[in-house]
């Protein structure tokens, strides 16, 4: 086979896997989206704060360590323990259920029935304060995070495409066990609001919240069950980017990786967050592969979303959206 | 006592329909004017100039133009920071490449050029609405800031993509590069906030700005009653990007001196000019301008009450305002979601009837 | 209003009146870029701490630092250049490349200059054109040679035919040394190979793709922030030969290279100062800064790639205030006497062993002509598994056949766009 379409292979494959990270922060805006009709810029902060919150808990890092240093003039960093992985991320998620809670009590709470455009500025204000809060807490140096998984090269796609083509393919392990991660991960939603209760609830409040409301369904419950699920997709997201590049604060800035996903996919389905996920990953991939060189490469930043906004020209409900009859 | 109709008659048409029909309003309007340009001039000091007058005075022109797009007409737009970009590298052809042109024209034109390109981004708002058509805006920011770093006749092929203001001056006096005099840098936006802000108002009391608010209110009941929703839409994201772009401009050619697309007109500008007209209030002339001074004397006064009054360092004082100005905005948009012109609606009417409530 | 005017005559009243040298630092301790801003700051902040502790300031003058944060944002650190000016600021080293390009024109107006130590504008070498500007000891352009020597040093001499890629931060800072390495090739024959990654650089997978699939020689890199963590992991799954890899000296710190543990060894940066904390100094900064509880930041980062760089930026700017002070005759110096003092600075051995610090920087001399020094610049080399940094080369010169020119032109460019008539 010719180099180039060997290489475009390659590149796809790549953008297949990047796509199911872009997928893993989508998720989250959707459920939060479909079933409050919130529009969470701060999905990408909880990210973040997922996953300072998990090192922070492996490594035995004081929280506030800074500010009580400041304040009080001591000098503590550590509590000298390390946690294994899987109890830290454990008590990272009772964290998130308790920030879910607070989000809801102290924020959203108030705010039921305002206009989208409002809960949307609430949740960018939500953003600037976790981002502070994060911050104050573990401190804004790069973390190491390693929770075990595998990075680097998979020989055995290497090995096989090499002897079959004369061309190793590159294939991260860690976008492996990332797309393991999220097919589990949706497989356990999809369960979850299939055949449980509360995940036919969340359900219900999706479809109509008044009536959700008067066959006794809790509205403030669902949420808060939302948002948890939403920090726990968040938490995972954030192990996932946390270990390509260290936990820091550029993580937050995944979010904008996420909206195109979501233009695609529409902001109420999570198969079209995969589907869209899968879509933009290969997209901008194979644009930068193929187009890049010629203009000067770096396009990924922008081509996502006009691949985005072309589509939507033409199918303004996104790939799965809920189609709504009205012409405007 | 303040406010009142009683006593003030109108006998003509045109004093029936001029801007503040109430006398109060009227006298307290030119009192206002006459200071930002009388007495302001004289006392402001560079650091004043720099941290607090000028960007609050070029953010509220692009406050407007963002109210009228998004207060008015309802389109969501997320795209700001990059069609101020457009003013700005408009600007900055503009005057390299005719140097004998007064600035005051240069930026009008790219003014101009940004309502052209600003129309273009928004045709898409003809087939989306809402978050989508939001999120479609940010196709136009991260666009336009990749193409001008990447196009390097933008920037007249320099080594490194910046722009730098060139000097020009208006009646002799300098108002770019870095020997303007702080006064001159504030009168020169002054003026054009002045002029932005009359043809803002008058504009959205008159027909157009009626049809874009039925556009925004109910946009198929607006078709049924005559209003051409795609005319509509598109004069809103026209007139809107003249006013971003007139922003851009100034921001660039007055206020930085030089800029690089991503650094000063990168996503968080966008967010900045949406929530200054989300707590200024969506759909008022005052909201833009009241918006804009929240947003811009916010981060300068914690810098200086928690940095330089309490002594903090600067990096926990650095993540407390975070904290402070997010959970600010929070509060606000629960407190009062209508932002500070419902509070100044509301503090009118209580003046209105001030002393005698009943 | 009336809450800020008060704030800011609080604050008016509240600085003490007596002579003092401000050195502002503009840091950023927040932000996308937070992890290399702080520890910078630290190092430049804790060296004028020591100075004050032991020897009571410069000359016998304290010194006073102000910090302001800019989160790495070019119109923060304007603001915080309007704010602090006031204060008689002697010099401002903004760490941005960008907050420097816009801070040339305001503050040459201002008569106050500005250092900026191997980033901002490559062309303000020539003190002729940028009287106010300064960017010894090493800059951009001889970064780009440096790596290249090293590569033809390696080569024994030959590089042609070679193909070297150059992974840069989409932003002016990352653009500077495309000129030179182009000019570069041109005279030894090599192909450049251009790779842009767009801020912040968070996913790079097509750009190192396309690097195993073009499998260059070797790869250049001007990086900054989150883009050199994910480029070396990336570098390293791809199983890039490290030892092919050379970052500039914005991308050779311990954070960088850290998170991607072994697969990162190997990995080359330049440097134009000397690594780790086995100096005289040491002991005193440790004795008066850390052990006294004075140190800033959280005091963690003593010793690490960026607080040697923040320490080495306020030893130079120490130094330079000396040579103002005897230059001058006055202790309580003014920025134009400081903006003398820059130009009249030389480094020598004697001077930096005298300090503390022996064999820390190369040995320059900044004169009128030229600002930049002589363009003296090293090689280290990580070790992953004794977790450190080593020098592996001297600090050579770079090709002022090829960069010589290009300065000329580019500030010819500038004095030619902006009015100023070279003059010395």
């Amino acid at each position: 086979m010719p180099d180039q379409l060997l290489f475009a292979m390659e590149v796809t494959l790549n953008g297949l896997m990047a796509g199911v990270l872009y997928a893993l922060v989508a998720l989250g805006f959707v459920l939060i989206f479909k079933a409050s009709g919130i529009f969470n810029y701060a999905q990408g902060v909880m990210a973040l704060f997922a996953a300072l919150t998990l090192v922070g808990i492996m490594d035995g890092q004081v929280p506030f360590a800074h500010l009580i240093n400041a304040v009080f003039g001591t000098d503590i960093h550590h509590f000298g323990w390390h946690v294994p992985a899987l109890l830290a991320i454990f008590l990272t998620m009772v964290v998130m259920v308790a920030l879910a809670w607070a989000v809801q009590r102290f924020i959203f709470r108030h705010l039921v029935n305002q206009e989208p455009i409002l809960l949307f500025m609430a949740t960018i204000g939500l953003a600037f304060v976790m981002e502070g809060v994060g911050d104050i807490m573990w401190g804004a140096d790069i973390k190491k995070l390693d929770v075990g998984l595998p990075q680097g090269i998979n020989e055995w796609i290497d090995i096989t495409t090499f002897e079959a083509f004369g061309y190793g393919f590159f294939i991260d392990n860690l976008d492996i066990s990332a797309t393991i991660v999220a097919i589990i991960l949706v497989a356990a939603l999809i369960a979850f609001s299939q055949y449980t209760k509360q995940g036919r609830a969340l359900r219900a409040v999706a479809d109509d919240h008044q009536a959700a409301l008067s066959v006794g369904i809790s509205l403030n419950f669902i949420w808060i069950l939302v948002w948890s699920i939403a920090g726990f997709v968040a938490l995972v997201a954030g192990i996932m980017w946390g270990a390509k590049s260290g936990v820091q604060f550029s993580l937050s800035l995944i979010a904008l990786k996420a909206l195109p996903v979501l233009m695609l996919g529409g902001f109420t389905s999570i198969p079209g967050a995969i589907i869209g996920g899968l879509i933009i990953g290969v997209g901008e991939k194979l644009f930068e592969f193929l187009i890049g060189p010629m203009v000067g490469g770096a396009t990924e930043n922008w081509f996502a979303y006009v691949l985005a906004l072309l589509f939507l020209v033409f199918r303004p409900q996104g790939l799965f959206g809920e189609k709504i009859i009205e012409r405007v | 006592m303040f406010y009142r109709e009683a006593g003030d008659f109108s006998t003509t048409y045109s004093q029936d329909s001029q801007t503040f029909p109430i006398k109060f309003d009227r006298y307290r309007y030119y009192v206002v004017l006459a200071v930002a340009f009388l007495v302001v001039p004289f006392f402001i000091n560079d650091y004043w100039a720099n941290a607090v007058f000028v960007p609050f005075l070029i953010y509220a022109i692009a406050a407007i133009g963002l109210n009228i797009l998004t207060g008015y007409c309802g389109q969501v737009s997320l795209g700001t920071g990059g069609f101020m970009a457009v003013g700005a590298y408009a600007c900055y052809k503009l005057m390299t490449g005719f140097p004998d042109v007064s600035i005051v024209i240069h930026v009008l034109l790219s003014g101009g050029i940004t309502a052209a390109v600003v129309t273009l981004f928004g045709l898409p708002s003809l087939r989306i609405k809402g978050f989508y058509l939001a999120v479609a805006t940010l196709a136009a920011q991260f666009f336009l800031v990749w193409l001008f770093n990447k196009v390097s006749w933008f920037y007249n092929y320099s080594a490194s993509g910046q722009i730098s203001a060139p000097e020009r001056s208006v009646f002799g006096v300098i108002v770019t590069g870095p020997n303007t005099e702080a006064w001159a840098k504030y009168l020169i936006c002054l003026v054009f906030v002045t002029f932005c802000a009359i043809v803002a108002r008058n504009l959205t009391r008159g027909s157009v700005g009626r049809k874009w608010m039925a556009i925004r209110d109910m946009d198929i009941a607006a078709e049924i009653i005559g209003v051409n929703p795609m005319a509509a839409k598109l004069t809103a994201f026209m007139v809107s990007g003249f006013f971003v772009g007139i922003a851009g401009a100034l921001f660039f050619a007055v206020y930085l001196g030089a800029a690089e697309a991503n650094d000063s007109f990168g996503i968080d500008k966008s967010f900045l000019v949406l929530f200054m007209v989300i707590i200024g209030g969506l759909g008022s002339i005052f909201g833009s301008f009241a918006g804009a001074a929240f947003m811009v004397l916010l981060p300068v006064l914690l810098k200086n009450v928690l940095v330089g009054g309490l002594g903090w360092p600067t990096d926990l004082a650095a993540h407390l305002q975070f904290i402070i100005s997010g959970s600010l905005i929070i509060i606000f948009l629960i407190m009062e979601p209508h932002g500070l012109a419902q509070l100044w609606r509301l503090a009118k009417e209580k003046l209105r009837l001030w002393p005698f409530p009943h | 209003m009336k809450l800020l005017s008060m704030t800011v005559a609080a604050v008016m009243a509240a600085s003490p009146v007596m002579a003092d040298l401000v050195f502002p630092s503009l840091s950023y301790r927040t932000g996308p870029y937070a992890a290399n801003g702080i520890p910078f700051a630290d190092g430049y902040e804790d060296y004028f701490t020591l100075l004050n502790e032991r020897d009571g300031g410069i000359g016998g003058v304290p010194v006073r630092v102000i910090e302001c944060e800019t989160g790495y944002n070019a119109e923060k650190g304007i603001e915080c250049y309007e704010a602090t000016k006031g204060e008689g600021a002697l010099v401002y080293q903004p760490l941005s490349t960008a907050t420097t390009y816009q801070m040339i024109p305001k503050a040459t107006a201002d008569g106050i200059p500005v250092h900026s130590m191997g980033y901002g504008r490559t062309s303000a070498k020539n003190g002729a054109v940028f009287s106010n500007i300064f960017n010894y000891p090493a800059n951009y352009w001889d970064g780009a040679s440096h790596a290249i020597n090293h590569i033809l040093d390696v080569n024994g001499g030959d590089i042609s035919g070679k193909k070297i890629a150059l992974v840069y931060h989409n932003s002016a800072y990352g653009k500077e040394p495309i000129r030179t390495l182009e000019e570069l090739s041109k005279k030894h024959g090599y192909e450049l190979m251009p790779v842009a990654v767009d801020h912040p650089g968070q996913e790079q997978k097509s750009q190192w793709l396309q690097i195993r699939q073009q499998r260059p020689d070797y790869v250049l890199m001007w990086g900054w922030g989150v883009m050199n963590q994910v480029a070396i992991q990336e570098a390293a799954n791809i199983r890039y030969n490290m030892e092919n890899f050379i970052g500039i000296w914005w991308s050779g710190s311990e954070n960088d290279v850290l998170p991607a543990g072994a697969g990162a060894d190997g990995y080359k940066a330049l440097t134009f100062h000397n690594i780790g904390r086995d100096y005289p100094l040491y002991d005193d900064l440790q004795k008066y800064v850390v052990d006294a509880g004075k140190a800033a930041g959280a005091g963690d980062q003593v010793g690490t790639v960026l607080y040697n760089r923040g320490m080495y930026a306020a030893m130079l700017a120490a130094e330079a205030a000396k040579t103002a002070q005897e230059l001058s005759g006055n202790a309580d110096i003014t920025p134009a006497e400081m903006r003398a003092g820059m130009e009249a600075l030389e480094m020598t051995e004697a001077k930096m062993a005298a300090l503390g610090l022996p064999n820390f920087g190369p040995e320059f001399k900044v004169s009128c002509e030229n600002h930049g020094g002589n363009g003296l610049g090293a090689v280290k080399q990580w070790d992953a598994s004794a977790g450190e940094w080593s020098l592996i080369t001297g600090y050579e010169a770079s090709d002022q056949d090829v960069i010589g020119p290009l300065v000329e032109e580019d500030s010819a460019a500038f004095a030619a766009e902006s009015g100023i008539t070279p003059s010395c």
